[in-house]
């Protein structure tokens, strides 16, 4: 209780725009289960990127960032902080999806099994990037949406027919149903051997 | 005396030479002869009898505890025949020679991602450790004297336990690589307790000769300004040795560079200037383990990415080879050394003190640091992995040379160190090192699982690392990935393009390499299983039954089932082969055979002893050579793969032969340089056809070429169509009827997706043969033009093209791609035009080319023959023949 109630100060200037702020930090707490000042810390970033001032954050905001520009990724991570078929995404929007990369705590392992699955979990942190590649949005990677993901992230230097065998044979790899794309389950199922937990996880603070 | 001596030790002789380092047996034998020839003689006989046991001692005891043993009773020999301890392991042949091929090989080899992710912890134990450890066992032991538990002959102060501390303390990376190479932990674990070991020798270096200058000069005569001085030059020590290494990391990446024709000395150049860093580090008292490990782990990137393939492997056994010599003249001579009593003084307390303390502060060290480390690590490291590091503290031929390098006249108890720091090295290395196993399996500790990295991994780790950039730079956070993102960033705009060859540099990425290397593996198997059933498990493909069934499917429909993975291996394994065989061809080569440059930058885990891939890779490319041997001559329904298989020829030779022709012509309408050769080639053919082996296969190529381009000049161009009669007749052939309604059937294929395939897999079947199998092609050839012919000869010369499509008519998708060719051929005399010709040249064969050749390089397109061409060699080559 006192963790909820003391950075309610701290947080009040900020948040009581829109929504309570009951509403905004149970729920923001409910993903991160951590100390106010990550959440202060986010938030000033948060404002921070808010050109427009009005409590949303907009694609060009994220555009914006100078190094986003130059991650063959950044489109479509910038895209993944957005609902589907909106163009503005709130602080709450915002912490939902940052949440995906906190890593997993020692204690979190243990504790409340029969709970909702805590977002950092390793299929949630998979299923982040699944989404990255399926541009579609029809639970499954395929050859199409492979190519296109991996044209950004190869050098000019690999020739389509190159890159056409690269995304054959990575399908070939991964699928076990014999449909020519990667569902989700072929995608963790690929990934098991690899410690997605460390590799998708960052430190936001310390 | 000698005798029973002589039998144990023949005992352990066997032990070590059976295994998989048998390069020790080599200078094993060499130190047994030299220094005890008595017991070479009775060896014979008793290392039958151990021979069986030799597996089980060894996966029980390290190989280095079985060294030192050997040493021991080596020195005893010696000791006993000559009454007086003859060899011993001399601190300066230790650090000038055994030691550098030692941290090279870690260097060179070390997993650089992941020491670079550790890097954090690796320097606070490597730093913060070994400071702790050393103050706290100098200062314990000076207390324990001072209680008067030490024998009063013990002559030394605070002083001389400081410096006896900082030597002793360091944990030592032979030791430590030795003991950890067999233990198989995870690989944080073992990066951490090795990158420790490397990274100490600065702190310890700089202890050494502090504590030591103190020591000389006397407790008297220390002022304040000599602490700082020793604090500054710990800086100066670690950062300078480093800077060293970097220095000369980037001097052996740039020579790497231009050393394309002189490949015979890259390897040279590698170990000498890591060497040279290993000495101008040491001339100017810089840490120079840290140099050389710098250099080495900096270097790899652009080092193995200019040398040839050749030098890699030169430069990778050379340098494991060296290492591991190395390590069993250390530890040999470590237990040579103990032997020599004359040095020795025994103290009890002193000994027991020293031992205990410096597990006690390994312990409490690493709990701590651990402590401080977690609160910042993704991973923290548990309650196992601190016991695992404690104990895996070992210490070793470092700290020996150390101890010996003391001078007796300053340090009045260098025999109490001498004798301790032996005895701590024999317990380390024998007892935990002994132990230590058992201990990590009774711990469960995670093991390293050792899997080949599959594509799918590697891709999305990629993009795993993208998505984590991207998301510190929302963040706003400049973590760890940020930077690295930025050092990528850095490496590919500036440090790549300096220190790289162009060709290596185009070409190189990470995830090509992966599916290079995978395809490799599946074309080994494939050919292994000499192409009848692909492994269902590896590349599952739905049409399987059909491969069973080799009289049917030919090779190109195997390869084309297999997925495209599967032919373009097989160019793979041709191209790392030409590209050594043929200097004069090298141009082509490096375009070509640079796409699929082996880098093995990705050695997920380090170890000295097992270069893997290598290994099988050539003994399956004679299995390999085998199977397409046999495999030619039983399916004839290839012939098609077989002909164009030519090409492959046909591409090595064409550098050169062009050179020589476009020298020795001139003609009026050579200005599309394509023409030139096909022109060219036809009156040169018939002379040449009688020549040696490899002109006669290119020529009887480009005359084939030739018979496209004549066609079409034919009406324009009398002059040259005179010189040889027996084309121009072609021209107005007969056969003008047939291709006119494939042209209109196939010209849909040929676009599709079917024909686009078949003309793929079948370019890519060509470069199944790598270079030095050509004698074996052109036998099988023959052999099958010689079933193939008679339908030519027949028809006449005019007919030669039309056998092959007729042949295939079964095969609509290889059909398919000749059809444009003789299209355009026999369109020509009805657009009699030079424009129309200038298109022939280049229409057909421009898409055709991108399809046959994909995996070229662009420069190497526009010279590149249709695929057509080949197939019609083979006739001419049955009427040479």
């Amino acid at each position: 209780m006192l963790l909820v109630v003391y950075p309610l100060r701290s947080l009040r200037k900020g948040l009581c725009r829109r929504e309570t702020i009951w509403q905004y930090y149970i729920s923001i707490l409910n993903w991160w289960s951590v100390s106010h000042s990550q959440i202060t810390r986010l938030y000033s970033r948060f404002t921070s990127l808010d050109k427009g001032e009005n409590g949303t954050l907009s694609r060009e905001d994220f555009q914006r960032i100078p190094e986003l520009a130059i991650n063959p990724l950044g489109d479509r991570i910038i895209n993944a902080f957005f609902p589907e078929g909106e163009d503005q995404v709130n602080f709450r929007g915002f912490m939902r999806t940052l949440a995906h990369f906190r890593p997993i705590e020692d204690n979190e392992k243990s504790k409340d099994q029969n709970g909702p699955e805590p977002l950092n979990s390793r299929s949630n942190k998979l299923h982040f990037a699944f989404r990255l590649y399926d541009l579609d949005k029809d639970d499954k990677i395929s050859r199409d949406e492979l190519l296109q993901v991996l044209r950004m992230m190869v050098g000019v230097n690999i020739s389509d027919e190159q890159l056409g065998s690269i995304a054959d044979r990575t399908i070939q790899e991964a699928d076990q149903d014999g449909d020519s794309a990667i569902s989700f389950a072929e995608f963790v199922k690929v990934l098991e051997k690899v410690d997605v937990e460390q590799k998708m996880s960052i430190r936001f603070l310390h | 005396m000698p005798q029973p001596l002589a039998n144990v030790c023949s005992t352990f002789v066997p032990e070590q030479t059976d295994g998989k380092r048998c390069w020790h047996q080599g200078c094993q034998e060499g130190v047994l002869q030299l220094v005890s020839p008595q017991a070479g003689g009775s060896a014979g006989h008793s290392a039958s009898r151990v021979f069986h046991l030799s597996r089980k001692v060894t996966s029980i005891v390290p190989e280095s505890c079985l060294l030192i043993l050997l040493g021991l009773v080596l020195g005893g020999i010696v000791l006993a025949v000559a009454k007086k301890a003859e060899y011993q392991l001399e601190p300066n042949m230790f650090f000038l020679f055994l030691l550098p091929p030692i941290v090279l090989d870690s260097g060179y080899f070390m997993p650089s991602r992941l020491f670079f992710d550790n890097i954090g912890a690796i320097l606070t134990y490597a730093v913060v450790g070994t400071l702790w450890n050393s103050f706290a066992t100098g200062t314990a032991l000076w207390g324990l004297h001072r209680a008067g538990l030490m024998d009063p002959g013990v002559e030394a102060g605070l002083m001389d336990f400081l410096l006896f501390g900082s030597l002793i303390s360091a944990v030592d990376p032979v030791a430590v690589l030795a003991v950890f190479e067999e233990v198989h932990v995870n690989e944080t674990l073992f990066i951490i307790v090795f990158g420790e070991s490397l990274l100490n020798d600065a702190v310890t270096v700089v202890l050494y000769k502090v504590f030591n200058s103190f020591v000389e000069l006397g407790p008297a005569h220390i002022h304040a300004t000599d602490y700082v001085k020793g604090v500054a030059s710990f800086f100066l020590v670690s950062l300078g040795g480093t800077a060293v290494g970097l220095l000369f990391a980037f001097l052996l990446a740039l020579i790497t560079r231009f050393t394309k024709r002189v490949r015979i000395i890259e390897p040279l150049f590698v170990f000498l200037l890591a060497y040279v860093a290993y000495l101008a580090a040491e001339m100017v008292s810089l840490s120079s383990i840290l140099a050389v490990t710098f250099c080495g782990i900096c270097c790899k990137k652009y080092v193995e990415a200019n040398i040839s393939q050749k030098s890699r492997t030169t430069v990778k056994y050379t340098m494991k080879t060296l290492a591991s010599s190395s390590e069993t003249i250390i530890f040999m001579f470590l237990g040579i050394s103990a032997v020599d009593t004359s040095k020795w003084a025994w103290d009890t307390a002193l000994v027991l003190g020293t031992l205990f303390f410096i597990l006690l502060f390994r312990a409490v060290g690493v709990v701590l640091q651990t402590h401080v480390l977690n609160r910042f690590r993704l991973i923290p490291l548990d309650r196992i992995d601190q016991v695992v590091m404690s104990y895996g503290g070992l210490r070793g031929a470092v700290a020996f040379a150390l101890v010996i390098l003391l001078d007796r006249e300053k340090v009045k108890a260098k025999d109490y160190f001498v004798a301790t720091t032996i005895v701590v090295v024999f317990f380390t290395v024998i007892v935990q090192g002994l132990t230590i196993k058992p201990l990590v399996t009774w711990l469960k500790v995670k093991r390293s699982d050792h899997h080949k990295p599959t594509l799918n991994e590697e891709l999305h780790e990629h993009a795993f690392d993208h998505i984590l950039a991207a998301v510190e730079d929302i963040v706003g956070h400049h973590g760890y990935h940020y930077w690295r993102d930025k050092w990528e960033q850095f490496d590919k705009k500036y440090l790549s393009q300096l220190l790289m060859r162009k060709s290596a540099y185009r070409l190189r990425d990470e995830i090509w390499d992966v599916y290079y290397k995978l395809n490799i593996r599946d074309a080994i198997s494939f050919a292994d299983q000499g192409g009848h059933v692909l492994s269902a498990a590896k590349l599952a493909l739905p049409s399987m039954p059909s491969r069973t069934s080799m009289s049917e499917s030919s090779v190109t429909n195997l390869l084309r089932e297999s997925g495209s993975g599967a032919c373009l291996d097989l160019q793979v394994i041709d191209t790392v082969r030409s590209r050594r065989d043929k200097e004069d061809a090298a141009m082509h080569h490096v375009l070509r055979g640079s796409l699929y440059k082996p880098r093995r930058r990705y050695k997920a885990s380090y170890s000295r002893h097992f270069i893997s891939p290598d290994k099988q890779e050539r003994q399956d490319k004679e299995i390999f050579r085998q199977n397409m041997k046999r495999r030619l001559e039983t399916f004839k329904s290839t012939k098609h793969n077989v002909c164009s298989s030519k090409s492959k020829a046909r591409l090595k030779e064409k550098g050169r032969k062009k050179k020589n022709i476009s020298l020795t012509k001139e003609t009026p309408n050579g200005k599309t340089q394509r023409n030139i050769p096909w022109q060219e080639a036809a009156p040169v053919l018939v002379m040449v056809s009688s020549e040696e082996e490899e002109s006669d296969s290119s020529e009887t190529e480009r005359e084939d070429d030739e018979g496209i381009v004549f066609i079409a000049r034919a009406t324009d161009e009398v002059l040259q169509g005179k010189t040889t009669p027996g084309s121009l007749d072609v021209c107005p052939s007969p056969c003008i009827i047939p291709p006119s309604p494939t042209l209109a059937e196939k010209e849909l294929p040929w676009k599709g997706d079917q024909a686009d395939l078949a003309v793929y897999v079948s370019s890519e079947t060509t470069k199944i043969v790598p270079v030095d199998m050509q004698k074996a092609w052109n036998q099988s050839i023959s052999s099958l033009e010689s079933i193939a012919s008679p339908p030519g000869t027949e028809s006449g010369p005019q007919h030669r093209r039309f056998v092959c499509p007729v042949l295939e008519e079964g095969r609509p998708q290889s059909a398919s791609h000749v059809t444009p060719e003789q299209s355009s051929c026999f369109q020509f005399p009805s657009h009699i035009s030079r424009s129309g010709r200038s298109q022939s040249d280049s229409s057909p064969d421009g898409p055709e080319q991108q399809e046959l050749q994909p995996l070229m390089a662009t420069e190497e397109q526009g010279r590149m023959p249709p695929t057509v061409e080949p197939r019609r060699l083979m006739f001419h080559r049955a009427s040479h023949l």
